[in-house]
């Protein structure tokens, strides 16, 4: 029979009250701010009764705008999270030096690097830029929504639930301490037993669904939606670069997900694919998710280069230079992007020929990058560049990518690989290719798209401080790690022996620091945004005097974002309405029909979180429970029939009505 | 859709459609749903190559042919085959509207694919019961794996078949359970498509080494 410690075991798995960190002051110090302010956050929404509220309006919406912008929500937020890491990091690195252990043991430093660098890509790029595109693109191919909106509200949770899944870890048990790739033999079962490489697999995997759902939802939006007239090579970049990359994440997320079911087997059926006997091999491990993990890096960069393209056109007050040549660059680099995962493991020892067809490779994809560095450069050429705070961040990711990019094709000879492998000068190169393209391009797309979200600018001054901030503050941080780099200091160290390194990092520690500056000024401004919305108002829908179809619309957009489906006639649909007299039509407005709110979503991610916490505490009756729930809801959901409505004609009348108001009030003064 | 504006003049570019122009219910929903079959053959395409991979990593244990019933095997593929024929019938008893025998043939597929994973576990229990177990090697890892993996998939495609069958019974052939049916019918093929990717290189191969 039972004992009590039996009993215990069943309902708890292995979560027993060790498992919560309470000998780390410095986490039960974050828990005490996380749990405070997340009071405050919960009192205040209560007190002011907006629960309601946000779960009519938001949660259960699937509307691609709203949920556009709660993945831009989701991803500010994490970036506060991954980016206390990298400060914990910084800091760390530069003050243990002679003989100091700094004040990380190496237990929680292990986990901070792979916290930080799991949180930036997944739960901070990918949110953003899966933001971007959900908000954007429809709008630009004159659509109402996207084409499965459930799955749409659907993907969002499955992504907030792997995010939750990480934050849990902090506070329940602990995270992997393996890197962000947990590499095996080293997150096998023997070398990491405890819960950390669960919690890795398990947040992964729910929010890999909610990204490969998000990959067929937009590639079919683009596919099948586009407005009349819009043939593929009319689409504005930025969709073109959103679609190449939603054919890379449904083309590599499965690899990632086969080989995370790989791992967890081994881990917990006690397979060997990638253990040591047995005929196991973790080089395998290292192939497979490189496969994955090299299109993801161009997952990132895509809609950033497309994000770069519209802004670029749009302040040179030009047509893009060179639109054919960009749409082919991107999709030359979508497949290349294939062909070139070997290049992270040079040193795996494949021999010569692989190694220089790898490199090889490697090197060619600088040739439709380069291309698209000056089709930017001729746009600006002669144009009459207005630099506004989108335009400013395209300039600094022009010169700090181009360095990123030539530190890159330095690492693609296998030679110079074997040397700088592993260490800070390849952290220093994709740090470099990561902010300079990826993060400035979604700063640049934040402040350029800001007010059709919401209808008003954003604060040029702090977005200027912000700027500045975030581009001296990245070179303070990362150059000196190129060159401690090339002085051959290897990643993830915890201590150092030599004083005379400690210099370079302490000044990558200020960097550090200043871009700190840069995220708060961020968010100030967003707040001085939101309390200036008089002033920094627009009404024209408008305030760029841009060139595509979004512009065309009111912001924020109504709910059905166009009264009447637009028809296009030439790449930038909205300079050429512009030029040629298009006259807003005042009458004849019908019914449209829209795809209605659902909780259903919020449901099956809430329960793929418990199910997965139940498998990573080993508590099986929480999982098999939530997995048998799962299919319930999921299987119940499918019996509703009735999932659309008619918004009625008079209240688009009466929509449009306002803008038309407004749009005159806007004109008179 | 009509393009024209009553009080155009000739020649001047239209900017706008007047009528709804209204993107049909699920005229997405066939596109979307052949791009996850796409990734969800990736999943397999990995699975293969890890077999490919491991598969002759024996670790001084049993190998293909002290395992493998190839009998048995034909059996079972048979059985899959089948089922898709039948399915194939249930699709063309749809096309005339013949709900009654529809159902019956989504019925004899139910069962055909039942009959598959009868024997497919019957197979698997006698291999773990010699000692064959997934533990035992990497080639048992990714042999289970991958056949395991394949056998899942029909298992929710039962389950699917079976709400499709009482999804039809209460609200009839209506324009969304024909689209449910067609995309079952496509996953119900990719299987079968993917199977005959395992008895090839699994199963046949795997007797030659």
């Amino acid at each position: 029979m039972f004992d009590t410690a039996d009993l215990t075991k069943l309902i708890f798995g292995r979560l027993t009250l060790e498992s919560l960190p309470l000998h780390e002051p410095i986490i039960v110090g974050t828990f005490a701010m996380v749990a405070l302010g997340g009071l405050a956050l919960f009192g205040a929404i209560t007190y002011f009764r907006l629960w309601g509220y946000l779960w009519r309006e938001w949660f259960t919406t699937v509307d691609h705008k709203r949920i556009g912008i709660m993945y831009m929500v989701l991803g500010i937020v994490m970036l506060l999270r991954g980016f206390a890491d990298a400060l914990m990091m910084r800091l760390q690195q530069a003050i243990a030096f002679n003989g100091s252990e700094g004040y990380l043991n190496s237990h929680h430093y292990d986990q901070v690097f792979t916290a930080h660098g799991v949180i930036m890509i997944f739960f901070v790029a990918m949110p953003l830029v899966t933001g971007l595109m959900n908000y954007v693109v429809p709008l630009q191919i004159g659509a109402r929504d996207v084409s499965f909106p459930f799955l749409n509200n659907f993907s969002f949770w499955m992504t907030t639930a792997g995010a939750v899944l990480v934050m849990c870890s902090l506070f329940v048990g602990e995270f992997a301490r393996t890197g962000w790739l947990a590499y095996p033999p080293l997150s096998n079962l023997s070398y990491s037993p405890d819960v950390g490489v669960d919690y890795y697999i398990w947040a992964l995997q729910v929010a890999g669904v909610g990204t490969l759902l998000s990959g067929v939802n937009l590639i079919c939006t683009i596919v099948k939606m586009r407005a009349p007239g819009m043939t593929m090579m009319k689409m504005p970049v930025f969709t073109w670069t959103s679609l190449c990359t939603n054919v890379l994440i449904v083309a590599s997320f499965p690899v990632l997900t086969a080989v995370l079911a790989l791992l967890s087997l081994d881990r917990y059926v006690g397979t060997n694919f990638f253990t040591n006997d047995f005929g196991g091999d973790p080089m395998m491990y290292v192939n497979l998710i490189w496969i994955w993990g090299h299109p993801e890096v161009y997952i990132l960069i895509l809609p950033a280069f497309g994000i770069f393209s519209e802004v670029t056109s749009t302040f040179s007050g030009k047509r893009l230079f060179g639109y054919t040549s960009m749409v082919y660059a991107t999709v030359v680099i979508t497949i290349l992007s294939y062909l070139v995962w070997l290049h992270h493991f040079f040193t795996m020892g494949s021999g010569a020929s692989v190694n220089s067809f790898f490199g090889i490779t490697t090197m060619i994809i600088s040739i439709p990058t380069g291309a698209k560095m000056f089709n930017w450069l001729f746009t600006m050429y002669r144009g009459r560049i207005r630099f506004e705070l989108p335009m400013m961040w395209t300039v600094a990711f022009m010169l700090t990518f181009v360095i990123g990019g030539m530190t890159g094709v330095l690492l693609a000879v296998p030679p110079a690989d074997f040397v700088l492998h592993n260490s800070l000068f390849l952290v220093a190169h994709f740090h470099n290719v990561i902010i300079g393209g990826v993060l400035f391009g979604l700063f640049a797309g934040i402040a350029y798209w800001f007010p059709k979200a919401f209808g008003f600018k954003l604060d040029v001054f702090w977005g200027k401080m912000s700027f500045w901030f975030w581009t001296v503050g990245f070179y303070f941080a990362f150059m000196p790690l190129y060159v401690l780099g090339l002085m051959g200091v290897t990643r993830r160290l915890r201590t150092f022996d030599d004083p005379s390194l400690q210099i370079w990092f302490v000044i990558a520690g200020i960097g550090a620091f200043l871009i700190l500056l840069g995220i708060a000024s961020f968010l100030i401004q967003i707040a001085v945004s939101i309390l200036r919305r008089e002033q920094l108002a627009d009404v024209s829908g408008d305030p760029w005097d841009a060139r595509t179809l979004e512009w065309a619309t009111s912001s924020p957009p109504p709910a059905y974002n166009f009264a009447f489906t637009p028809v296009v006639h030439d790449n930038d649909a909205w300079w050429d309405m512009k030029r040629r007299g298009y006259v807003r039509p005042l009458a004849g407005f019908k019914a449209i029909h829209m795809p209605s709110n659902t909780g259903t979503g919020v449901i099956l991610a809430g329960l793929s979180t418990t199910m997965a916490f139940g498998l990573i505490w080993y508590m099986w009756w929480m999982a098999a429970g939530s997995f048998v729930a799962l299919l319930a809801v999921a299987i119940g959901h499918t019996f509703n029939y009735h999932r659309s409505f008619h918004i009625p004609a008079d209240e688009v009348v009466s929509v449009e009505r306002a803008r038309t108001e407004l749009l005159a009030a806007g004109a008179k003064s | 859709m009509t393009v024209a504006m009553g009080s155009m003049k000739a020649g001047e570019p239209v900017f706008y459609v007047v009528d709804e122009h209204e993107h049909p219910e699920g005229s997405s929903t066939m596109l979307g749903f052949w791009i996850y079959l796409m990734s969800d053959c990736l999943i397999f395409a990995i699975l293969f190559a890890v077999y490919g991979v491991l598969g002759a990593k024996y670790a001084a244990g049993p190998a293909p042919k002290d395992l493998f019933d190839l009998s048995l095997v034909a059996v079972n593929t048979s059985f899959l085959l089948l089922s898709s024929l039948t399915y194939g019938f249930a699709m063309l008893s749809m096309q005339q509207n013949r709900v009654g025998a529809m159902q019956a043939w989504l019925a004899i597929t139910g069962l055909f694919g039942l009959a598959f994973l009868g024997i497919e576990l019957t197979e698997f229990a006698h291999m773990i019961h010699e000692g064959a177990t997934p533990q035992r090697s990497a080639f048992l890892s990714s042999f289970f794996t991958l056949v395991g993996t394949h056998g899942l998939h029909v298992t929710f495609g039962l389950i699917w078949l079976v709400t499709l069958m009482v999804q039809v019974k209460t609200y009839g052939l209506i324009e969304a359970n024909r689209r449910r049916l067609v995309c079952l019918s496509m996953f119900w093929h990719f299987l079968d498509v993917i199977w005959i990717g395992v008895f090839t290189f699994v199963y046949l191969m795997g007797m030659l080494r």
